[in-house]
């Protein structure tokens, strides 16, 4: 059996259960919000004004090429949201531990906006590369549907939250959610699209230009996990005081 | 076609949303913990 008393039981395993623990947790999570959230923000700031100005300007693309810099973090975190949010659906799924239910809330409005600031600046960045706002091809319509896969899960989540439920519905569209990440990825290979193919992990990217890169998708994810942490304090919070409230009247 | 205005729009939308993103979710934290500190010490 899968369980702590067990010697086989996985250590990390073990860890995720003593984190589960809301107060365990909170003392962790205390000291890291601020520096997650302010390492993110130097991180980022210092990739984007690196990317803007020590950069040369691409051939073809000249300086619109510099849109790489957010427009790749963007997508990364819109899909590493969900990945964040499914993972945290399953271990609820599995383990039953509130906080993973409660991290999976947190993630969604924080990987909607990425979703969103990606589809944007990808809008953005096509006028000038393409030629159109817009395309209906299979990576532009596939991160859009991922974008209002996000905000179902937010109203699920919160209709769901309302009628007193215990969070299984939404955890279950969470899992469920995911089989559009491999559809995302894949979609520049399965189908003719007008967006490049992979190119930053290929390495098809001149050196001299894709080093800003690294340090605005470290800065930008360290900056996710910084909010999605606020979020989960406020939700704690939250909780903690709904509790007493009920306490109180019953007394 | 100038190329600068695009990316200054790129910049400008992501900086606004990251910002209201984290402002609105440090201000939860914030009004929620204080809230529930306060509930604590009454």
């Amino acid at each position: 059996m899968d369980s702590p008393g067990n010697p086989r039981y996985p250590a990390r395993v073990a860890t995720l259960h003593a984190l589960a623990n809301p107060a365990r947790f909170l003392k962790l999570a205390r000291p890291l919000t601020p520096l997650l959230f302010w390492a993110g923000v130097a991180l980022a700031l210092v990739g984007a004004w690196s990317g803007l100005t020590l950069t040369p300007p691409d051939d073809l693309q000249k300086e619109t090429v510099r849109i790489l810099y957010i427009h790749v973090p963007s997508a990364w975190l819109g899909m590493g949201g969900w990945s964040g949010l499914a993972i945290a659906s399953l271990s609820y799924l599995v383990w039953r531990h509130p906080l993973a239910n409660l991290a999976a809330v947190a993630i969604a409005p924080v990987g909607a906006v990425f979703a969103a600031l990606c589809l944007i600046t990808g809008s953005i960045w096509g006028r000038p590369a393409w030629g159109t706002w817009w395309e209906w091809d299979g990576r532009l319509t596939s991160m859009l549907l991922l974008f209002f896969v996000y905000v179902a899960y937010i109203a699920l989540a919160r209709a769901d939250a309302d009628r007193g439920g215990d969070g299984r519905v939404p955890a279950l569209f969470g899992v469920a959610g995911s089989v559009l990440l491999p559809i995302i990825h894949y979609s520049v290979i399965w189908w003719n699209t007008l967006h490049q193919g992979e190119s930053v992990l290929t390495g098809k990217i001149d050196r001299t230009m894709v080093w800003p890169l690294w340090l605005t998708l470290s800065g930008f994810t360290l900056f996710f996990g910084g909010v999605v942490l606020m979020r989960m304090r406020a939700a704690l919070a939250s909780q903690k005081v709904e509790a007493r409230m009920k306490r109180m009247a019953a007394q | 076609m100038n190329h600068w205005a695009f990316v200054s729009a790129a910049y400008v939308v992501v900086a606004v949303g990251s910002a209201g993103i984290a402002l609105l979710s440090w201000r939860a934290m914030r009004r929620a913990e204080a809230k529930a500190e306060g509930l604590k010490r009454s």
